[in-house]
């Protein structure tokens, strides 16, 4: 499959995904709370305008999916955006300025890395209760570590490049060569790496939430949904099917998406 | 009939023809020259022959080798032709070496696949051949990984691949375009006494070594054949406008108008400059200025330390000792501790125009960006005036402004680079083998815009080249580098004239002539340029040195006045 075929084609999904999502619960005669207790567990129907049938609370699965999904790629891409922010900057900075600063940069980074993440999160929500914007803080966490560290080798490489040269003997100083010389060059990498965070991240916030330490009912999102439908997994077999599909397809989407940008930004390299 | 016999042959990317119907021939024996400049089809036709070019190329014509079809020929038959009856050299033998494989190890293959030998007569064959393109001590070699090798060492190795299954015809593909100037003419000697009976398709860009080493020459211009003929014909009366504009770019080394000496204050001096990396040193103790309105050329093979020498003086990398004056003011430290007034009259051009050139921006932005570090009070009205002007002088029309620098060719990137270093209106610019990549005809009009600007502006130009054809042609003095010392400094017209230092004249003599006349000297040295990690002890060219004697391997020479020029050698002239 040519590359940008393969952009086109996981980029549309995703987009239908996203619209569904957005447009679908507004659209269903069901809301995501309403309990129907003469309706438990019935199996998906046309007629009644369960689609994908009900939840053990007679609550409509349908909406149920396409608000997990909202939340799901809310706390992925903010949390995507987060890291994005940070990452880059940091490692942007460690990597031009080098030296000393750039070992001490880096070695904070290593410690991070080195903290056990599950032990951490659940610190977290012991410490401070279980709590919505904590999820984003965890999760942004650790993914700008990784982010910070491609961010800091690519920096290294461009620094030596002679366009960057050019720059200091005209007199450039060091924050614009950062904003306008490597900044801009980072771009390629930078985007094929974010469409690679955002399904770590979804992965994370569905694990958290299955765990029970993440999106709290009757909040929910595909990772809750799972770990109920694995619950109901022999009696209702499609609570756990739609959600779970729903989740491995945005993960593939955004997968694929990411490798076909970078195979984009690989020919633009070599062309 | 002709051993190789190629006729309407067409090669296709798509809808751009990059070769448009070739015929040439290569009789039994012959040695045959194919030059033009680049994207002119010259390697795509080579590769084209050998059955080699990609899938996406559509191909028509006809390659007949010793009567056999080679175009849409099947893997066997292409299998016993390639190594078996034709040999290669690419240009770059760390590319076609397998890093993984020992020397040995991929020699044998050729003599092994082809049923030449079997087992320990194949060892025994190719470590003859080893010993056949000069490399001492070829049990040794033979055990060797690529990268233990020096690229001449790496080249001749590759001939050995070549020229191991005696082939009818050797294809060499740029063979001695990475190399340094003195291996080139130990390569080319090797080409023409290991040849024999095989015939030669030499591919090059420059005419110095077909007028040297070719029979017959054949011109490509953008796919097209423009002539072709005996190569004393071809350089005498040239028929064709594109073969008068190659000769008259193809500069020469040994004769033409030099620059005279110019008078005048000193701008810049370098006092006693060392430039340490780690424990390698790059430079030792060198010593030079440069005059208001001088070209001052530093010539050096790879390793010489010339770029070095440069960089630390303009405070890219640190300078472990040695002083710089600007005008009269110390320049210290690296470039972001130097004063914006110093930093604006000392520009830099590098070799690469492509990689000096940040892909993200457009010509605009990269041109106007000094003026807006330096002159912020300048309205956007008034720096695109000026970022026009400067543009019109290197050459390029508004129409570059809006372009990226991957739209440009190298010339044309080129004097992007060169405006931008050119639009603070400095007093000193460096050209780091500025002109090292371009072509011909390109390099020239990049020389010209140089001369111009200093005519106008009296700037001073450090020019930085292993050519020394070039330097010959815009330098007003000349500094010669070998392994981070100086070796000689004069004014072109007395170094040209007669060059004092051993390693000076091995240069001249090492340097292609486009002119079939004159017949090419034998490499006038042994060897590769050393490891500056290991300089020699003594005079540190001693080991290649025709006239080294005992006190050259004990004691260093200093530089001293001999006839007109500083040479630093104990026996100048003798």
């Amino acid at each position: 499959m040519s590359v940008n075929r393969s952009i086109r084609i996981t980029g549309t999904l995703l987009l239908a995904i996203t619209i569904a999502a957005l447009v679908g619960p507004w659209i269903s005669p069901h809301d995501f709370l309403e309990r129907n207790v003469d309706d438990l567990l019935s199996s998906p129907s046309v007629g009644d305008m369960h689609v994908f049938g009900t939840d053990e609370h007679g609550r409509d699965l349908f909406v149920r999916t396409m608000v997990g999904t909202r939340v799901t790629l809310l706390v992925a891409i903010v949390a995507s955006l987060v890291s994005l922010v940070i990452g880059v900057t940091y490692g942007a900075v460690a990597g031009y300025v080098g030296g000393r600063v750039d070992a001490a940069m880096m070695r904070f980074v290593d410690t991070l890395y080195a903290l056990p993440f599950i032990f951490f999160v659940i610190l977290l929500m012991v410490t401070f209760g279980q709590n919505f914007l904590l999820i984003f803080v965890a999760i942004g966490a650790i993914n700008w570590l990784d982010m910070a560290r491609i961010v800091r080798g690519q920096t290294l490489s461009l620094r030596e490049r002679e366009f960057v040269e050019a720059a200091r003997l005209t007199g450039v100083s060091t924050a614009r060569i950062i904003y306008r010389h490597i900044t801009p060059n980072l771009v390629g990498i930078v985007v094929v790496y974010v469409t690679l965070t955002i399904p770590q991240a979804i992965l994370v916030e569905s694990f958290l939430s299955f765990l029970g330490l993440g999106v709290q009912a009757p909040q929910t999102s595909l990772g809750e949904l799972v770990n109920v439908g694995v619950r109901q997994m022999e009696v209702a077999s499609w609570i756990l099917l739609i959600p779970a599909t729903l989740l491995a397809l945005i993960l593939m989407c955004f997968n694929f998406l990411g490798d076909g940008l970078r195979d984009l930004f690989d020919a633009r390299h070599s062309s | 009939m002709s051993l190789l016999d190629v006729r309407g042959l067409t090669i296709r990317y798509g809808d751009d023809t990059v070769v448009d119907g070739i015929d040439l021939f290569v009789d039994r024996g012959e040695s045959v020259g194919l030059v033009g400049e680049s994207g002119s089809g010259k390697s795509q036709s080579a590769l084209a022959i050998l059955g080699l070019l990609p899938r996406q190329a559509v191909v028509s014509g006809s390659v007949e080798f010793d009567g056999q079809q080679v175009l849409g020929a099947g893997a066997d038959v292409l299998d016993t032709l390639r190594a078996r009856r034709i040999g290669i050299v690419f240009q770059d033998p760390m590319q076609a070496l397998n890093p993984y494989l020992r020397i040995g190890k991929q020699l044998r293959q050729v003599p092994l696949a082809h049923g030449l030998a079997d087992g320990e007569d194949a060892d025994a064959r190719v470590i003859d051949m080893l010993a056949s393109v000069g490399l001492p001590d070829p049990e040794r070699q033979f055990r060797a990984y690529p990268h233990e090798l020096s690229g001449g060492m790496r080249q001749r190795v590759m001939l050995a691949s070549a020229l191991i299954a005696e082939p009818d015809l050797l294809i060499a593909d740029e063979p001695t375009t990475a190399l340094d100037v003195t291996v080139q003419a130990q390569i080319l000697d090797l080409l023409e006494d290991l040849r024999d009976n095989t015939a030669l398709l030499l591919i090059t860009h420059d005419l110095g070594i077909v007028a040297g080493h070719c029979e017959h020459t054949i011109v490509l211009d953008k796919g097209r054949l423009v002539e072709q003929g005996p190569t004393t014909s071809v350089f005498a009366a040239p028929s064709h406008a594109h073969t008068r504009t190659l000769l008259a770019a193809a500069l020469r080394v040994d004769r033409g108008e030099v620059p005279a000496a110019i008078d005048g204050s000193t701008i810049l001096s370098v006092g006693d400059a060392a430039v340490d990396y780690r424990d390698l040193q790059a430079v030792c103790d060198v010593s030079f200025s440069v005059r208001e309105g001088e070209t001052v050329a530093i010539v050096g093979e790879s390793g010489s330390g010339k770029s070095s020498l440069v960089r630390a003086m303009l405070g890219l990398v640190p300078m472990s000792a040695g002083r710089v004056v600007y005008a009269g003011d110390a320049l210290e430290g690296p470039v972001e501790d130097r004063a914006q007034a110093q930093r604006r009259d000392l520009q830099l051009v590098f070799q690469d125009p492509v990689s000096a050139l940040n892909p993200q921006m457009r010509v605009q932005a990269i041109v106007e960006e000094p003026l807006c570090v330096h002159e912020p009070r300048l309205s956007a009205a008034e720096r695109q005036d000026q970022v026009e002007a400067m543009l019109d002088k290197v050459g390029l029309s508004r129409k570059f402004l809006r372009r990226f620098p991957h739209e440009l060719s190298g010339g044309q990137a080129q004097r992007v680079a060169i405006a931008r270093a050119l639009i603070l209106r400095p007093k000193v610019l460096v050209c780091d083998e500025a002109v090292a990549a371009l072509d011909g005809s390109v390099r020239q009009q990049v020389l010209g815009v140089l001369r111009e600007v200093q005519a106008e502006t009296g700037l001073s130009i450090i020019f930085i080249s292993h050519d020394l054809a070039v330097v010959r042609s815009i330098s007003h003095r000349v500094l010669v580098m070998y392994l981070g010392r100086l070796v000689e400094v004069a004014d072109s017209a007395v170094l040209f004239a007669a060059p004092k230092h051993p390693y000076t004249r091995a240069l001249l003599d090492s340097v292609p002539v486009p002119d079939p006349v004159v017949v090419p000297k034998r490499a006038p040295l042994r060897g590769e340029v050393p490891s500056p990690a290991n300089p020699p002890v003594g005079c540190v060219f001693h080991p290649r040195c025709p006239k080294a004697d005992g006190r050259c391997s004990s004691k260093v020479p200093a530089l001293r006045d001999v006839d007109g020029a500083r040479v630093a050698c104990h026996h100048p002239n003798g």
